[in-house]
């Protein structure tokens, strides 16, 4: 029997829902409204809101000292190249310990997600002397591959969930029918966990969008991403948070326009076998 | 066989593409700051006048320092020009992993760097990075309120002087602290302020065998007398406010006196961002009449890391981002007042640059500053808010977190001290001192 929600209630939840998105939006919506401001509104105290001369003198600047398409057309090859290559490598992995496990499956896993809780910082160094070795230094193919292996563990977990979900009696009938593994993965289960896999991807993609640790550490000219964009706008000596929060709001705007195309796809595949 | 001769060719062309597009373009790291965005405005120039193309990697400046840092131990080639400062310049100069700056042009005037610079960036007396600009710290202070405080400020006060100065000015019911000073973690940020002033009180980082000093008086009576100032007459939390948060403070009218670096002289006088720039005047550091100033020393300046294939273009460049020229170009286009400072003696006997108001503070304030004998004792390294050590980094980042939490509250300052005296003394014996 369906329960019966009061209309006052429903009031309620939706208030309380508005309220809590609008906290976690306050940061983005006040970064967005102080590229509109001079350096001197920036830093007032009381702070503006609104009410102050609206300029876009900032993105001028930023425009004319920066070349921002160069670094975002680095930041769509990396993260976008990463992601194809991890949900390429992670989809046979997943597939292998969703449906022919073995007695080490969940140690492999939980060992894979262990790799996550090491500091970046603590392998800096093997990697960026293993790129001098390979001439990978400020390339995008490097970075592309680091990226893909840094987020691989978060794919094959997400992947591994959402086959998990997929009865595994529909597998067994294709290959009954015939199917080769190749088009057992390709044709019958790729298709069926679309939703999982597209939101996978793009929280892949927006992980990766926004890394800022190796970007910035193997990168100077030719594959510098957004993260290196914003980091040329940031100084303790100085005051730059209008020209900063301008350059924030360039190097977020793709990507808030990206989510918010894709959140039904984002939010289906994020609940995807949630309800039974 | 037409077609193999054909591939060597076009092999041989791409090698000789490559290697004059890579002989023409030099990549040099820099931080954000005005001085270093400006001269990234003039490089056209110097690429008509040589031909030789600049790409600029700018970044914030503690990223910068891991970057280069990274590529320079690793021999990673990325960059034929590194903007570093004074605590790296010696170091990296020691261990061989940047072209000492010898055999510079006549016209250059290396004669003219002024000798402050010269010697923080040197080692051995070899010069491995020339100041593009430099700086010091001083006090800046509210000419208007401190006249109505019934007081005046001497060109060269002590520490007593400023805490009842700073307590005379506070008002609090008009949101005006007395003084505002840096208390955030980090040795580049309230580390470099608390070091800079504990030297005016006799206290040092180490003894000449490299002992750890806080466990000593001095310490206590630099940390005690700054954090009963500060509760008196500074801001609601400044244990977490650094240069821009006191600059933003001052510029709006909220600060008495600010002490923090001179090349804050032009941001604070600018009428376009401060609302009290007609209202500024400058007077040296404090001190405590032991013998030295709380004044700080600084630069960033322009190296060429060993292993640069470009070390001749490298070269050409610094001569013409630190040469007098440079500083005329500016002028030119943007008036005294925006030239990189510090660097030059020549520019402070300009008559023209004499005119800018706080340009005699800043050069007398750089000159009593001895990187070499920075404290009242003798001291086994070089640096003023630092000491020329790999190690004082990381240290000094503990040390000052420490501090801050002293400065929240969180901690006495006896305490704060026995942790840093042991952390310190525990780092050092490992590194082998």
């Amino acid at each position: 029997m369906a329960r019966t929600v009061t209309t006052q209630r429903k009031t309620l939840n939706t208030a309380l829902a508005w309220a809590v998105g609008l906290l976690i939006f306050f940061p983005i919506l006040w970064t967005i409204l102080t590229s509109f401001k001079t350096e001197a509104q920036a830093i007032a105290s009381p702070p503006i809101f609104l009410n102050f001369d609206w300029t876009l003198e900032n993105y001028a600047i930023v425009q004319e000292r920066s070349d921002y398409m160069r670094f975002l057309w680095n930041s769509v090859i990396i993260a976008g190249g990463s992601t194809v290559l991890g949900v390429i490598v992670a989809i046979p992995a997943a597939w292998a310990m969703a449906f022919v496990p073995s007695k080490r499956t969940k140690d492999i896993l939980l060992w894979m997600l262990s790799t996550k809780m090491l500091p970046a910082v603590g392998v800096l160094y093997p990697i960026y002397l293993l790129f001098i070795q390979l001439g990978l230094l400020d390339s995008r193919g490097g970075l592309v591959v680091v990226l893909m292996l840094i987020n691989l563990p978060i794919i094959v977990w997400m992947l591994y969930t959402y086959f998990r979900e997929i009865p595994g009696e529909i597998l067994e009938a294709a290959r009954m029918d015939g199917a080769t593994l190749k088009e057992e993965i390709l044709y019958i289960l790729t298709p069926m966990a679309i939703p999982g896999i597209a939101s996978t991807v793009l929280l892949n993609f927006i992980l990766a969008w926004n890394e800022a640790f190796w970007t910035l550490n193997l990168t100077a000219v030719d594959a510098a991403p957004l993260t290196a964009f914003i980091a040329s706008y940031s100084s303790p000596e100085g005051l730059f948070f209008a020209k900063l929060s301008a350059a924030s709001t360039m190097a977020i705007a793709p990507i808030l326009i990206l989510g918010w195309f894709s959140q039904k796809q984002l939010v289906r595949g994020l609940t995807f076998g949630a309800v039974k | 066989m037409y077609l193999r001769n054909a591939l060597r060719a076009a092999t041989a062309m791409t090698l000789v593409a490559t290697a004059a597009a890579h002989a023409d373009t030099l990549t040099i790291a820099t931080v954000n700051n005005g001085d270093m965005i400006r001269m990234q405005g003039y490089t056209d120039k110097f690429t008509e006048a040589t031909g030789i193309d600049v790409e600029w990697v700018t970044l914030e400046e503690n990223v910068l320092r891991q970057r280069v840092t990274t590529d320079i131990t690793t021999k990673g080639g990325t960059f034929d020009i590194m903007t570093i400062g004074m605590y790296e310049t010696p170091i990296w100069g020691a261990n061989g992993w940047l072209v000492p700056l010898d055999g510079l042009s006549e016209e250059y005037d290396v004669g003219d760097i002024l000798p402050a610079m010269a010697g923080g960036l040197s080692h051995d007396g070899t010069l491995f990075a020339a100041p593009f600009y430099g700086e010091s710290s001083m006090i800046m202070y509210r000419a208007d309120l401190m006249e109505k405080a019934g007081m005046e400020m001497p060109e060269a006060p002590s520490w007593q002087f400023i805490k009842e100065a700073a307590a005379a000015m506070t008002d609090r019911d008009a949101e005006i602290n007395g003084i505002c000073l840096r208390g955030k973690a980090g040795w580049g940020e309230g580390g470099a302020f608390i070091t800079a002033m504990s030297n005016s009180f006799g206290a040092r980082w180490f003894d000449e065998e490299w002992k750890p000093q806080f466990d000593q008086p001095e310490w206590a009576d630099t940390l005690n007398f700054y954090v009963e100032m500060m509760n008196e007459s500074g801001p609601a939390g400044y244990a977490t406010n650094g240069f821009n948060e006191n600059l933003s403070l001052f510029q709006q009218g909220k600060c008495g006196m600010w002490i923090d670096a001179t090349v804050a002289a032009s941001f604070v006088t600018n009428p376009d961002d401060s609302t009290v720039a007609d209202h500024v005047g400058f007077a040296l550091a404090p001190d405590t009449g032991l013998g030295k100033r709380s004044n700080w020393l600084w630069a960033w300046a322009l190296a060429i890391p060993a292993g640069t294939q470009q070390e001749d273009a490298a070269k050409q460049f610094i001569e013409w981002a630190t040469s007098k020229d440079y500083i005329e170009l500016v002028a030119e286009s943007e008036g005294w007042a925006n030239v990189p400072p510090g660097a030059r003696t020549s520019l402070y006997e300009n008559p023209e640059y004499q005119k800018v108001p706080f340009a005699k503070m800043t050069l007398d304030s750089i000159l009593s500053a001895d990187p070499n004998s920075p404290t009242v004792k003798p001291v086994p390294y070089v640096g003023i808010q630092f000491a020329a050590i790999p190690e004082f980094a990381g240290i000094a980042t503990q040390v000052s977190q420490e501090f801050s939490a002293v400065y929240a509250g969180q901690q006495t300052v006896e305490e704060a001290l026995a942790k840093a005296q042991a952390f310190t003394a525990e780092e050092m014996e490992a590194a082998g001192y």
